[in-house]
């Protein structure tokens, strides 16, 4: 995630706050979900941005997960989102944001 | 009232400079060094030699030596091409130190200066090359100088990429950041590589120089002073140095998608009868060189983003062999067309389609994003060219045209592997031209192919929007 982004979601957080807030990602690929996903929850991994060991804690989920597709339009997202369903990996990427919500869920406890 | 004509692809070529020492100028790599100086050493330690980059199987498919889809399996760094060389049937790759020579060349200006050692070698190796009519390297002698005198008075410094002294750029104007020597580096690395492209195109194809009459550029560099940033006309410049006399130029800028569009003007210039022959020359982008060097230290793989891609094209009347450029249907991107995956592609591939009767499975090869993914995936980028055919297939599937299951047989056939440098629109189509070009002749193995290209307007913070275009390529009497 650049630097950029990363800034935005800090002063989100700083306007909204933590708790009224969502990530919903859109990243293509499982590898790239879980870096972004990770960013904006336990910090960057990458350290290549404001969010390098900045805990924001934030909900994380992907466009593609079934929770959020529930919660929207179908026809809106099948018109928005469809094509991305039909050709990208939906459960590999799927599967790697929601380990990461688990690892962090866990380290909760 | 003149008569419509129907223009042709003539000719299109594709080269490349092999710059390990320009690497550490580029914008990604230049910003690092500035917060850790010890960067350069790394990537010196980890830049490739030159036969690395010439037996790299994707860089032997840029020049037409192979086929992307004969480059085998990846990794490709660590398992060159055998017998990979340098010249190819649609161009070349070139050395650094000659490289340097032709950007000395291309600076009329006089703004470059080359070390005696560097510039003697540049020299002796362009006088041998097979293009030294057109390049005349006997003007080298002019820019061969002391580069730590101009080093001394703030110029930019130039290295090999073995880390090794090579020259010096002066700034253009002291005043005028649109003309510092970073920015007349990249302009001028643009200027030779897409000269030399073009140059390349006319020797191969035994074209006229003096039959050119217009060369639209779509390089990504804006040339320009501080009153007009975007100036431009790369194509005049590159006109004149690949010696085509006849010509005038301007150019087409559009971030990656330009070249699509200058192909469509030029063959639109071409059918009205305004010129019998234009060519299209897209020369390097040298700030993305590095650009993703991070990820492949980190995999402890080369530096692979070290050389420079330039394409040039002709487009000409009719000859009754040449693809033709079809016109009646181009795909673009309106204001109107909304910005989800499947209407861009709507837009750009099935809207033309309907509007020829023909469905995704008449195209045998689609063109499109063709990054290289050895390049993009060690720092998380993914595999653009996989994604943008697996999203074709897709739209076959939610169309009815086939199964879920024909999805990667549609990839595998009508798509291929990425083999492009990250030189954005060197990437987006514009390289596969001469394959396309060799597909579509006699012998070849497509009826037709259609090249498409994104670009990221929002990028200049002018408008939210992306862009796009596509036009058909279609065999002649076919």
């Amino acid at each position: 995630m650049d630097p950029h982004t990363q800034q935005t979601i800090i002063d989100a957080v700083g306007k909204h706050g933590r708790d009224n807030l969502i990530v919903v990602l859109g990243t293509p690929s499982p590898e790239a979900a879980a870096i972004a996903a990770e960013t904006v929850t336990i910090g960057d991994p990458t350290y290549a941005g404001p969010l390098a060991e900045t805990r924001l804690g934030l909900t994380v989920y992907h466009i593609l997960e079934e929770q959020v597709r529930a919660a929207l339009d179908p026809a809106i997202y099948d018109q928005q989102v469809g094509l991305m369903a039909e050709s990208l990996d939906m459960p590999a990427i799927a599967a790697a944001v929601a380990g990461v919500r688990a690892a962090i869920s866990h380290e909760g406890k | 009232m003149p008569t419509i004509k129907r223009p042709v692809l003539l000719a299109a070529s594709a080269v490349m400079a092999h710059v390990p020492g320009l690497l550490r100028i580029g914008s990604k790599p230049a910003r690092e060094i500035a917060r850790d100086a010890s960067l350069v050493g790394r990537l010196i330690e980890n830049s490739r030699s030159f036969d690395e980059a010439v037996g790299y199987a994707p860089n032997q498919a840029f020049i037409g030596a192979i086929h992307p889809r004969e480059m085998g399996p990846r990794p490709h760094f660590n398992r060159l091409v055998e017998g990979g060389q340098r010249f190819g049937p649609d161009g070349e790759i070139m050395p650094e130190r000659e490289f340097l020579g032709l950007m000395a060349l291309a600076d009329q200006f006089k703004l470059m200066k080359l070390a005696p050692e560097i510039g003697s070698a540049a020299a002796a190796a362009l006088e041998q090359h097979p293009l030294s009519d057109a390049l005349k390297p006997q003007k080298l002698a002019a820019a061969i100088g002391d580069p730590m005198a101009e080093n001394a008075r703030g110029a930019l410094a130039l290295h090999l990429g073995s880390g090794e002294y090579a020259g010096a750029l002066a700034t253009g104007h002291s005043e005028d950041a649109n003309l510092a020597a970073s920015v007349i580096a990249e302009n001028l690395a643009c200027k030779a590589s897409g000269a030399l492209a073009l140059a390349h195109l006319l020797r191969l194809n035994k074209i006229d120089p003096a039959s050119i009459e217009y060369v639209i550029g779509c390089s990504e560099e804006a040339v320009g002073d501080r009153y007009q940033r975007g100036g431009g006309n790369m194509g005049k410049a590159i006109a004149e140095m690949a010696g085509c006399g006849e010509a005038s130029g301007a150019d087409v800028k559009n971030f990656c998608a330009a070249p699509i569009p200058a192909m469509v003007i030029a063959a639109s210039l071409v059918a009205a009868g305004v010129f019998r022959r234009v060519a299209v020359v897209g020369g390097g982008s040298m700030p993305k060189l590095g650009m993703k060097f991070e990820g492949h230290l980190k995999h402890s793989m080369p530096v692979l983003e070290d050389t420079l891609g330039a394409v040039a094209a002709v487009v000409s009347e009719d000859d009754g062999r040449s693809p033709v450029i079809r016109l009646d249907h181009v795909g673009r991107h309106k204001v109107s067309s909304g910005a989800s995956a499947e209407a861009i592609l709507e837009a750009l591939v099935t809207a033309p389609l309907d509007g020829m009767g023909l469905t995704l499975n008449d195209i045998d090869e689609y063109a499109t994003e063709l990054h290289n993914p050895e390049l993009t995936e060690p720092q998380g980028s993914g595999n653009v060219p996989e994604r943008n055919y697996r999203m074709l297939a897709a739209m076959g599937v939610r169309r009815g045209l086939f199964g879920r299951d024909a999805m990667q047989g549609f990839v595998a056939q009508r798509g291929m592997p990425g083999f492009a440098p990250t030189q954005g629109h060197v990437a987006s189509a514009f390289c596969y031209l001469a394959h396309a070009r060799r597909a579509l002749d006699d012998g070849g193995s497509a009826r037709r192919v259609m090249m498409m290209a994104k670009g990221s307007l929002f990028l200049g913070m002018m408008t939210g929007h992306s862009d796009g275009m596509s036009f058909i390529l279609e065999r002649n009497g076919g």
